[in-house]
C-alpha cells in the first residue's frame, strides 16, 4: 500500500501540480511531448502536464494558488502558437500540441535562472531552506552552472531581515518576488496583510508600509511561510533544526474546526506543523494556533508523575501510578460505602480522544455504577444537541465545511469565526468575496461586518439575550410576506406542528416593529435581513456560542431549525444549521455518551432495549436513571450528598460559571481526581493528580463540527509511560470492574459495536480515507457530509413553538452594563496551553473592550485598570475604549486565569440543558487600581495548593 | 441545590412548554424533568410541591402530579 498513512512513516512529501484542480469541467484532450492527456476544460497546461507525469520547471505557481505568471520559467511551445507561453497561465484546448522540453526552452530557463542567482545570495550550504527550496532545485533542474553576471551589481542581498513574529522570520535578501506569499495572504486566509511595493528591480515584497509583520495586519496564519520557495519566509523552528526527516498525519488539538496536519519531526522532536492538503476540514490552510502553538507539550509544567495528597492543604507527593490509582480508587470506593453509589461521579474532556472519552464515560457507568458523568460540552454546545435533535433528530450540525462554496447567502449569529474557528473563516471569506451575501448577527462589530473586499449587507446588533426576539421576528416577516417554501414543508415536515407554528408565529406581537425596543434592531433592516435569507438562493446558518450560553439557548437553536424548515434550506449542499464547536472533540465527546442521560450515539439510559445491549456489552447491570449535569453536580456537593469526581483534561474552576461557587463546591469533595497534563485551576482542589498526555502523544480519533472523524496519531512516545485510556481502565479496574484494551483501535471497534451511527468506522478505515463524516455505516458506507437528504432523520422535521422568554439576569441601577464573554485568535479558552507557547506575544492579558461613552460617563480612559462586578464578584482587568461594542455592552475574554472573567458570571442557564448563560451578566465597571479581593485570596492560596514536596530522603 | 434555583429552573421549563396546549404542556414538562433531572432532583421537586410548592408555576405542579415516573420515549 502506498497511502501515507500506514508503514515506516518517511517525510510526506504531497505532489505539487503548480496549478489547482479544476473539477467538473468537460474533458480536453491534448498531446504534452507526444503523450495523450484528458483533463477537464479550465486546467492549465502545466497541471495536465504534472498529472501526466512531466514537471515543467515553475517558481512562482503553487497548486495552492492561481498561477500568476511573473516567472517565466514555465515557458513551453505550443504548436501552431507564437512565441513561448507560461504553461501555468495558459488552459487547455482540444488537439492542442504542447513540448515542455527543447534546446530553445533550456536556453530561455537557464537565463531565467541566472538572472534570479545574480541577485540571490549562495549561502546554500548554510541557508535553513537547504534540500527543501525551490530555487536552489530548480536551478539543478534547468542545469545552470554558472552566473555570468557576477554578484557586484546592484543588488538586494544585505537587507535587514524582520524577526518580529515570535515564529517565523522574513529574509528579504533571498526573496524572488514570486508573490506566492502575497497571494497566499489574500486567496487562502483573506487578511490581504502583504503587498509587493516598488516596481522591477526596486518591488519587494512588504507587510504594509514599513511595518513589521508584528505590526501588520498579519495574523500569522503562516500560509505565506509554506507557499515561499525560497527561505525567505522560514519558520523559526526550521531555522533552528533544520529540515524534517520524517512525518506523521494528525489532528489539530485546538477547535472544532479540526485540522488536519503532517508533522514533520526529527525523530521525537517535531520541527514544524504544515496543514495537510488532503485534510477533508482544512484542505492544506491552518491558523497560528495550529501551526505553531504545540510548544506546550514539551513545556517545563508540564507533569508527568502522578501524584497524590491527603488534604488540599497538602502539598504533593509524587508516587507511582500503581499508588495513585489504588488510592483513587480506596477513596472513590469508601465515599461510595458510605453515601452510595450515586455520590461520585466524573467529567469528561472535548480536548481528548473519542477512545479516551468513551473509556471514562463506560468506567464511570460500569464500574461506579452510576450515570453521574457529563462533559464541558454541557457549558457550550449542549443546547445544539437538544434543539437540533428535537426537531431534525440529529445532534449535529448538518454539513460539511466545503458546503460554504455553494451558499449564496451566509448567516452568521453569535459567532467569531475570524477569531474562534479561523479556518473555516477563511473558507467563508473566500466565498464572500466570489460574491456570497453576508448576514451578521451580533452585539458585537466582529472583524467579519468589514473586512478586506466583504461587507456584511446586515448586521444585525442586536442586545445580548435577545436572539429569540429576533428569530422570532425573522420567521414572523418570511410568514407574513408570504417567502416561505410551502412545497418543502408539506413534503418534509409535520403538519399539525407547522400548523400551531405557523398560528403562534404570524402573531404580531412577532414583529420587527413589536421588538424593536427588545433587540434594538431597528425594524428595516430585520425586515431585509430576512427577506435576503428567504429568498437570496442557498442560505446558510453558521452560529456558535453567542446562540448557545443564554437561558433561552435551546429555544433559539429550534428557532434557527425552524427557520431553515421554513425556507427549504435543508437537506442539500450550501444551507443548513451549522454549529461552529468550541473545542476539537465537542462533538465526539457527546457521540461518545458524556451525558448523564444518554449513552453513545445519543441514546437515552432509560430504553431498556438500549440498555439492555450495554449490559450484555459491558457485562454489568446499568442504572436507567439520568445522572447529575455539571452544574447539578456542585449544587450535590454542597448538599453533601456528592463527594467525589473524577475530572478528565478540564479545568472547570476557570472554565465554569460563577467561580466563587464552583471553588467551595470543589473544595467540599472528599476525592477529586484531576487527569491532565498540568496543575490546572482546578488542580489547587484535587487529592490526586494523574498526568496526561499532549496530541502528539495520542492514539485516537477527533471528531470536529462537521461530524467528521480524524485520526491523531502519536508523534512521540507518551511522558508519562501510559495511555490516558489505559490509566483510566486501571482505575476502573482497580474499583472493581476489569477493563482492558489492547490498544485505541480496539476501542474505536467496541464503539463500533454499540453505536448505530459509529457502525462502519474503523481505524484500518479511516487510514485508508483520511477521515469520514458519521453517520457511517451499512447505509452510508463512505459517511455523511449532508445530512437529511430527502428525509429528516427523525421522520418529519418537527417545528417547534420559540416563546421569547427573557432571562433573569437584569440590568439594574448597581449594575447596569451586560457583559458578555468570548475568545480571541491567538489563545485558547483556559489559555492553558497557548499561554505556554509565544502566542502570548498577541495576548498576554484579558481586556475589557467598552463604549466610549459608557468609559467617558466613568471617567475611564483607554488602557487604565477597571474593576468589573456583577452580583456573583469582581475581578480587576485593563480597559481598552472601542466602538465594536455598542453602548450598554461590554465585552471581555477569559483566557488568563489571572483575571478570572468567570468570577462575575452567574448561575443562570439554558432552560433545557443548564448550559449557563455567559453571554449575559449584569455588571458595573469602576475605574480602580487594585486587585479584587477574590483575585488577591486567590493568589495566596495559588502558591500554597501548587507545592510539590521535595523527594523524600531514602 | 438551593430552593431557589431548583424554582426557577423548573419555572424555566415551564416557561418554555407554556405555549403548548395545557395537556401536552403538562406532558413535555412531565417528560423533560424526568429524562434530564437527576432522582435526588426530582424527589427535591416532589418534597417541595409536597409543602406547598410555593413559587412554582402551575404548569410544574401539574406535570409533577398524579403521573408516573416512567419516561416516555416518544422524545425525539
Ligand atoms: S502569516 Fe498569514 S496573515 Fe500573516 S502575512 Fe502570512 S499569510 Fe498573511
Ligand atoms: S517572500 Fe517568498 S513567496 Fe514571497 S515573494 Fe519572496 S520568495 Fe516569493
Ligand atoms: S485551531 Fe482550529 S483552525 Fe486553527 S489549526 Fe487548529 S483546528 Fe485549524
Ligand atoms: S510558474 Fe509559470 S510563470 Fe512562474
Amino acid at each position: 500500500m502506498t497511502s501515507p498513512h500506514c508503514g515506516t512513516p518517511a517525510l510526506i512529501r504531497e505532489t505539487d501540480h503548480g496549478t489547482p484542480a479544476k473539477p467538473g469541467g468537460a474533458p480536453v484532450s491534448l498531446t504534452i511531448d507526444g503523450r495523450q492527456v484528458t483533463v477537464p476544460t479550465g486546467t492549465s497546461v502545466m497541471r495536465a502536464a504534472s498529472e501526466a507525469g512531466i514537471d515543467i520547471p515553475r517558481l512562482c505557481a503553487t497548486d495552492s494558488l492561481n498561477p500568476f505568471g511573473s516567472c517565466r520559467l514555465c515557458l513551453v511551445e505550443i504548436q501552431g502558437r507564437r512565441g513561448t507561453p507560461a504553461s501555468c497561465t495558459t488552459p487547455v484546448a482540444e488537439g492542442m500540441q504542447v513540448c515542455t522540453q527543447n534546446p530553445r526552452l533550456a536556453k530561455l530557463r537557464k537565463g531565467v535562472m541566472e538572472l534570479y542567482i545574480s541577485d540571490h545570495p549562495l549561502d546554500c550550504l548554510t541557508c535553513p531552506a537547504n534540500g527543501n527550496c525551490e530555487l536552489q532545485t530548480m536551478a539543478g533542474t534547468v542545469g545552470l552552472r554558472d552566473v555570468r553576471y557576477g554578484f557586484d551589481g546592484e543588488n538586494h542581498l544585505r537587507q535587514e531581515k524582520d524577526t518580529s513574529n515570535p515564529y517565523f522570520t522574513f529574509d528579504p535578501s533571498k526573496c524572488i518576488v514570486c508573490s506566492r506569499c502575497v497571494r497566499a495572504c489574500e486567496d487562502i486566509q483573506g487578511t490581504f496583510a502583504l503587498t509587493i511595493q516598488g516596481r522591477g528591480f526596486d518591488s519587494k515584497v512588504s507587510p504594509g508600509a514599513a511595518q513589521s509583520f508584528m505590526d501588520s495586519d498579519c495574523v500569522s496564519c503562516g500560509a505565506c511561510v509554506q507557499a515561499c520557495p525560497t527561505a525567505t519566509l522560514s519558520e523559526n523552528s526550521i531555522i533552528e533544526h533544520g529540515q524534517p526527516e520524517h512525518s506523521v498525519i494528525t489532528t489539530c488539538a485546538y477547535c472544532g474546526v479540526g485540522c488536519s496536519f503532517k508533522a514533520e519531526m526529527q525523530g521525537e522532536t517535531v520541527v514544524r506543523m504544515v496543514p495537510y492538503k488532503d485534510g477533508g476540514a482544512n484542505e492544506g490552510h491552518s491558523c497560528v494556533k495550529g501551526r505553531f502553538a504545540f510548544g506546550y507539550a514539551t513545556h517545563s509544567d508540564r507533569i508527568t508523575t502522578p501524584m497524590i495528597r491527603d488534604k488540599i492543604s497538602d502539598p504533593w507527593t509524587p508516587v507511582s501510578w500503581e499508588t495513585a490509582i489504588g488510592f483513587a480508587a480506596e477513596r472513590f470506593k469508601a465515599i461510595q460505602a458510605r453515601y452510595g453509589k450515586d455520590a461520585i461521579g466524573g467529567i469528561t474532556s472535548s480536548r481528548c480522544t473519542n477512545e479516551e472519552v468513551y473509556v471514562v464515560q463506560k468506567a464511570i457507568r460500569a464500574a461506579f455504577g452510576t450515570n453521574n458523568v457529563d462533559t464541558c460540552a454541557r457549558v457550550c454546545h449542549s443546547p445544539t444537541g437538544y434543539g437540533l435533535s428535537k426537531t431534525f433528530g440529529t445532534s449535529a450540525g448538518t454539513q460539511d465545511f466545503r458546503s460554504v462554496e455553494q451558499a449564496d447567502v451566509v448567516m452568521v449569529i453569535g459567532a467569531n469565526p475570524t477569531d474562534g474557528h479561523p479556518v473555516f473563516a477563511s473558507r467563508l471569506k473566500k466565498r464572500l468575496r466570489a460574491g456570497a451575501r453576508l448576514i451578521v448577527v451580533d452585539p458585537r462589530r466582529i472583524d467579519l461586518v468589514r473586512s478586506p473586499h466583504i461587507k456584511a449587507d446586515y448586521h444585525l446588533q442586536l442586545q445580548p439575550g435577545a436572539n429569540v426576539a429576533l428569530v422570532n421576528a425573522l420567521a414572523h416577516v418570511i410568514v407574513s410576506e408570504g417567502l416561505e417554501n410551502r412545497a418543502f414543508i408539506a413534503e418534509r415536515c409535520d403538519e399539525a406542528d407547522f400548523a400551531y407554528w405557523l398560528e403562534f408565529i404570524r402573531d404580531p406581537r412577532h414583529a420587527p416593529e413589536a421588538v424593536e425596543s427588545l433587540t434594538g434592531i431597528p425594524a428595516a433592516d430585520l425586515r431585509g435581513a430576512a427577506r435576503l435569507y428567504a429568498t437570496g438562493g442557498n442560505a446558510a446558518i453558521y452560529y456558535g456560542l453567542g446562540v448557545t450560553e443564554h437561558s433561552q439557548g435551546s429555544t433559539m437553536v429550534i428557532g434557527m431549525a425552524n427557520l431553515a424548515m421554513l425556507t427549504g434550506n435543508i437537506g442539500r449542499e450550501g444551507v443548513g444549521i451549522n454549529p461552529l464547536r468550541g473545542q476539537n472533540n465537542v462533538q465526539g465527546s457527546c457521540d461518545m455518551g458524556s451525558f448523564p442521560h444518554e449513552f453513545p450515539g445519543y441514546r437515552h439510559v432509560s430504553d431498556d432495549t438500549v440498555r439492555a445491549l450495554f449490559e450484555v456489552v459491558w457485562g454489568t447491570a446499568l442504572s436507567a436513571e439520568p445522572g447529575l449535569r455539571i452544574p447539578n453536580m456542585f449544587d450535590a456537593a454542597l448538599a453533601g450528598t456528592y463527594r467525589g469526581l473524577y475530572v478528565q483534561g478540564e479545568d472547570i474552576a476557570q472554565s465554569d460559571p460563577n467561580t466563587q461557587h464552583v471553588t467551595s463546591a470543589l473544595e467540599s469533595l472528599d476525592c477529586l481526581v484531576v487527569q491532565d497534563l498540568f496543575l490546572n485551576e482546578t488542580a489547587a482542589f484535587a487529592h490526586v493528580f494523574l498526568p496526561g498526555t499532549s496530541f502528539l502523544e495520542k492514539d485516537g480519533t477527533f471528531t470536529n463540527a462537521e461530524r467528521r472523524i480524524n485520526r491523531v496519531r502519536p508523534v512521540m512516545a507518551s511522558k508519562t509511560g501510559k495511555a490516558e485510556w489505559q490509566v483510566t481502565c486501571e482505575l476502573a479496574t482497580a474499583m472493581g470492574y476489569p477493563m482492558h484494551y489492547d490498544s485505541a483501535a480496539d476501542i474505536m471497534d467496541e464503539i463500533a459495536r454499540v453505536t448505530p451511527t459509529f457502525r462502519g468506522v474503523s481505524f484500518d478505515l479511516l487510514d485508508r480515507k483520511g477521515s469520514v463524516q458519521w453517520p457511517c455505516n451499512d447505509a452510508a458506507p463512505d459517511g455523511t457530509p449532508t445530512m437529511h437528504i430527502g428525509g429528516f432523520v427523525r421522520g418529519k422535521g418537527r417545528f417547534m413553538i420559540t416563546e421569547f422568554v427573557p432571562s433573569d439576569e437584569r440590568t439594574s441601577r448597581f449594575f447596569p452594563l451586560i457583559l458578555t464573554t468570548g475568545r480571541i485568535l491567538s489563545q485558547y479558552n483556559v489559555g492553558a496551553q497557548t499561554r505556554r507557547t509565544d502566542n502570548v506575544a498577541w495576548h498576554p492579558e484579558d481586556i475589557l473592550e467598552i463604549h466610549p461613552h459608557d468609559a467617558e460617563q466613568r471617567g475611564i480612559q483607554d488602557g487604565e485598570m477597571v474593576s468589573l462586578a456583577s452580583r456573583m464578584g469582581a475581578t480587576t482587568l485593563r480597559a481598552c475604549l472601542s466602538d465594536r461594542m455598542p453602548q450598554g455592552v461590554v465585552y471581555t475574554t477569559f483566557h488568563h486565569p489571572v483575571t478570572g472573567a468567570n468570577v462575575v458570571t452567574t448561575d443562570h442557564s439554558d432552560w433545557a440543558t443548564n448550559c449557563p448563560e455567559y453571554k449575559r451578566t449584569a455588571v458595573q465597571v469602576t475605574r480602580s487600581n487594585q486587585a479584587s479581593d477574590w483575585q488577591v485570596q486567590k493568589q495566596d492560596a495559588d502558591s500554597e495548593r501548587r507545592r510539590i514536596a521535595p523527594p523524600a530522603a531514602e | 441545590m438551593k430552593e431557589q434555583d431548583m424554582v426557577r429552573m423548573a419555572n424555566q421549563i415551564a416557561a418554555y412548554f407554556a405555549s403548548y396546549p395545557a395537556r401536552t404542556g403538562e406532558q413535555e414538562v412531565h417528560n423533560h424533568i424526568t429524562s434530564f433531572w437527576e432522582p435526588r432532583m426530582r424527589s427535591h421537586l416532589r418534597d417541595y410541591i409536597l409543602q406547598g410548592g410555593k413559587g412554582l408555576h402551575p404548569l410544574v405542579v401539574a406535570a409533577m402530579a398524579e403521573r408516573n415516573e416512567s419516561v416516555s420515549l416518544s422524545r425525539s
